[in-house]
């Protein structure tokens, strides 16, 4: 059992959970809200795009470490690529959370340590919530997204 | 050393005996619902295979059986919660369904613009959104008393608060996510000086320890079957006569009724009036099973030794130089609300699942309760009559190794 929780608090989820990359507010420029009911957490996602290039992703906010380091690890990944290629990472990081424990894990760089969450459903909502912030934040859509 | 009362009584919980993730189940969220004893389970076996038969209608021999098993819940029902007359106790969904009752039947007729209806900042949603509601209709105002920084509620406060435009009270008898008792008998007290009804949410605090409604003096008293031991889906509102017998009906239908013709009803008696459609024998028939089994326990000993094993699991945790405990009223459940330092609430509790140790972890339906605290969540682990120290030693152990993980 211990062997899941290894998989899913590895380490470089703890260590983006305990020094986050770019965990600052940006101003002047498009940002998105993301809240999860079922456990209160906020996160504020901060865009700046530059012809149509994401220049920087930053965000603000609570939440547990899973949602923390998808976080980290999200501004880490999107920064220097466009809307559509960020979309793309989404999705793959999607597919890999949703994907069956026994299946084999993409490659998605740092954010392969994501796959963790496949054994904790409950945990999904937590590693997608910064994603799905940011996407109302390219969107120019300054609602605040929930997970439910 | 005699053995404890949880010791003593684990064994009439079918599920206490269970392993989660091959470890032991340490179930420690009461709070949230509680398990089952085999009395309760065993008696809505018997009314299903013996028994099931619609209520309140037939002549034949099952009717008048179920009819007969369930008036005399409402009886032992009224006995639990000693109200004067069984006709007082209405039974509904749950603490939630019996609140909304209340604001929609008895607030809709008092409640008007400008009014104020007073609950306390540390209510659950439950019972604030139906009085929102209930505002929102009426243009009145909902207003909430304070709670000080140890989750106390601050009756100086709370009395300043009365106004000659307050209509009703509504207030948690327990809060369930930190514990606290507030001082019903004495928010009863002021409401009534000033001719304000009260509505209590009893939701945490009838499996925990002796309740008297008339004792309280309230109005209004609430409570769900599920979290005191009995089946989900039923619960109770008790109501002072006058005041049931003078409120319109909450719902239409069926048993509500004692005569119907197109251009007019009229309403069967109390508490039938607000027990339309067929009702959840069933629910009924196992709560007042639950309510049984808690009352040949005896519940001043079940306080007791829940107030005995609160102290032993506050020890235990405020030994832990990295966990806060969050509301610390002197008269508290045995609630613990607790925050460890570097590991949110959330992956604390993924982290004792896997140990086989069930805790709340969240805002526990009191997001203003939290905001008022400057904190999104807690970890919880609520206690109930069933649990032991050895069960608080793994919590205290599995939080240690949480922190050690994270550190």
């Amino acid at each position: 059992m211990s062997a899941d929780l290894d998989a899913l608090y590895r380490d470089v989820i703890l260590d983006h959970n305990r020094h986050p990359r770019h965990r600052r507010a940006i101003a002047g420029c498009r940002k998105g809200e993301g809240h999860n009911p079922l456990c209160g957490d906020r996160l504020t996602v901060y865009v700046r795009l530059q012809d149509g290039i994401i220049a920087e992703a930053s965000f603000q906010g609570f939440g547990c470490a899973i949602a923390t380091a998808s976080a980290s690890l999200m501004a880490e990944s999107v920064a220097g690529r466009t809307i559509a290629e960020a979309e793309a990472i989404f999705e793959r990081v999607v597919a890999t959370i949703q994907a069956p424990a026994s299946a084999p894990i993409d490659d998605l760089g740092p954010l392969s340590a994501l796959a963790g969450v496949r054994k904790f459903p409950a945990r999904a909502k937590c590693a997608t919530l910064p994603w799905q912030a940011l996407l109302a934040a390219v969107r120019s859509d300054d609602r605040s997204v929930s997970t439910e | 050393m005699s053995v404890s009362l949880g010791a003593s009584v684990r064994s009439d919980f079918p599920l206490l005996a269970r392993c989660v993730h091959e470890r032991p189940l340490v179930y420690l969220d009461n709070a949230s619902t509680t398990q089952k004893p085999q009395a309760v389970i065993d008696r809505l076996t018997q009314y299903y295979a013996d028994e099931n038969a619609n209520v309140h209608r037939g002549v034949h021999a099952l009717s008048e059986r179920a009819t007969v098993a369930y008036e005399q819940a409402r009886a032992i029902a009224a006995t639990f919660l000693n109200a004067a007359d069984p006709r007082e106790i209405v039974f509904v969904r749950g603490t939630t369904e019996a609140v909304n009752l209340v604001a929609a039947a008895f607030g809709r007729a008092h409640v008007g613009r400008d009014d104020e209806v007073l609950v306390t900042e540390m209510e659950h949603h439950s019972n604030i959104v139906p009085w929102q509601l209930l505002c929102e209709e009426k243009g009145a105002r909902l207003v909430a008393a304070p709670i000080t920084g140890a989750g106390e509620l601050d009756l100086d406060a709370f009395e300043r608060l009365l106004t000659d435009r307050t209509r009703m009270v509504a207030v948690a008898h327990v809060s369930n996510a930190l514990g606290t008792i507030n001082p019903v008998r004495e928010i009863v007290e002021l409401a009534h000086a000033r001719g304000i009804p009260v509505l209590v949410d009893g939701a945490q605090a009838v499996a925990h320890m002796p309740v008297d409604v008339q004792a309280l003096g309230c109005d209004f008293y609430a409570f769900s079957g599920h979290k005191v031991f009995g089946p989900t889906g039923i619960g109770v509102l008790f109501g002072r006569l006058p005041l049931l017998e003078a409120m319109p009906p909450y719902q239409g239908g069926g048993d509500m009724i004692s005569s119907v013709t197109f251009e007019r009803t009229c309403y069967n008696a109390v508490p039938h009036k607000f027990e339309a459609g067929t009702p959840h024998v069933a629910g009924v028939i196992g709560l007042a099973a639950a309510i049984e089994y808690l009352e040949r326990l005896d519940l001043n000993r079940v306080a007791a030794y829940e107030r005995e094993l609160s102290a032993y699991a506050t020890d235990g945790l405020s030994a832990l130089p990295a966990v806060r405990l969050v509301g610390t009223a002197s008269e508290k459940t045995a609630v613990l609300s607790f925050l460890v330092e570097g590991v949110h609430p959330h992956d604390l509790g993924t982290i004792l699942d896997r140990d086989g140790i069930a805790i709340r972890a969240g805002h526990h339906c009191c997001q203003p309760l939290m905001d008022r605290l400057g904190i999104p969540a807690t970890a919880r682990a609520s206690l109930a009559l069933y649990n032991t120290r050895a069960d608080i030693d793994a919590l205290a152990g599995a939080v240690c190794a949480a922190h050690a993980r994270f550190a």
